[in-house]
């Protein structure tokens, strides 16, 4: 127990330095080279994807879980987009449609 | 079984295995993720559309900026790893422990709000406001400031968050899980920081 709470700890500091390196290389090549937004997001989902699989423990849970979430994001996603629509709507100022 | 136990404790033996296993309050604590991560995304769409939509959009991040950007990375993803230092130590049942280590992700909150403080007070110094601002396209205030400002809002009650649960567990009333589900927001502030800090600041920069 207590070494496998070790082992976890260790994998924990080695992926906090790795999400760290990834932040610095972002910075320094959009100050070299500019900042590419394609680039820029795939790194920002490397880090969250090791955030989540490792700090949030999600590669623990049972695969339902992570299963089970996805007809959920969907559900928000498709109740952002009622609202979503209506936002640009105001943006311009527009009256709704009759 | 029969009836007659059945009707004594009308629980016995008739609980099924939680689907999941992990507790109710975890599973709601990923739906809040969830529904959270879905708004911040849905503000960083917002923003990368008027940005494209926008010839004049500036670009007044200069290398100080970038470098305090740096810095409240560094101070944040500290903070995710101290909060699962807390996390071991209260799984371990070392309550002074995860108080501790609770507590010191909690100032680490605090610290990275300061800098982000600073930062928006050097801004609305240039000028910059909600909806005008001295380079370009007005709605780069509007923005900046609603994006940041409701990461700022979530660090916050993180902040007052851990401080409650840590009190509360030293106390001896709340368990490991509820250090542990208060992580999972911690982590979650931390992920959302990391797309932030691309798309806001350095996609901003000043060249």
């Amino acid at each position: 127990m207590a070494d496998n709470t070790s082992t976890s700890m260790n994998l924990n500091y080695l992926i906090y330095v790795v999400i760290l390196a990834i932040a610095v290389f972002q910075i320094l090549f959009a100050m070299m080279a500019g900042p590419q937004p394609i680039l820029m997001l795939m790194l920002a989902f490397l880090q969250a994807s090791l955030a989540v699989n490792h700090f949030m423990h999600l590669k623990q849970e049972r695969p339902s879980l992570f299963f089970a979430l996805i007809p959920y994001t969907l559900f928000v996603l498709f109740m952002m987009n009622m609202i979503w629509s209506d936002s640009f709507r105001l943006l311009h100022m527009r009256p709704p449609i009759k | 079984m029969s009836q007659a136990n059945l009707a004594l404790d009308p629980h016995a033996g008739t609980m099924e295995e939680r689907p999941f296993a992990i507790p109710s309050s975890k599973l709601v604590m990923w739906l809040f993720i969830i529904s959270d991560a879905v708004t911040f995304g849905a503000l960083l769409f917002a923003y990368g559309y008027i940005r494209n939509a926008s010839p004049d959009w500036p670009t007044p991040f200069e290398n100080p900026s970038i470098w305090n950007a740096l810095l409240m990375t560094f101070i944040l993803v500290t903070s995710s790893l101290t909060v699962l230092i807390a996390v071991n130590a209260a799984q371990n049942d070392d309550r002074a422990r995860a108080f501790r280590w609770t507590m010191i992700t909690a100032v680490m909150g605090l610290m990275f709000t300061a800098l982000h403080l600073r930062e928006w007070l050097d801004l609305i110094g240039k000028g910059v406001r909600t909806f005008q601002n001295p380079w370009g396209a007005p709605m780069f205030g509007a923005t900046f400031f609603a994006i940041t400002g409701l990461h700022m809002a979530h660090v916050l009650a993180g902040v007052i968050a851990l401080i409650a649960v840590g009190l509360i567990y030293k106390a001896g009333k709340y368990s490991s899980k509820h250090i542990e589900i208060l992580s999972l927001y911690w982590h979650f502030v931390d992920i959302v920081w990391m797309f932030v800090v691309p798309l806001v600041y350095l996609m901003n920069m000043k060249r």
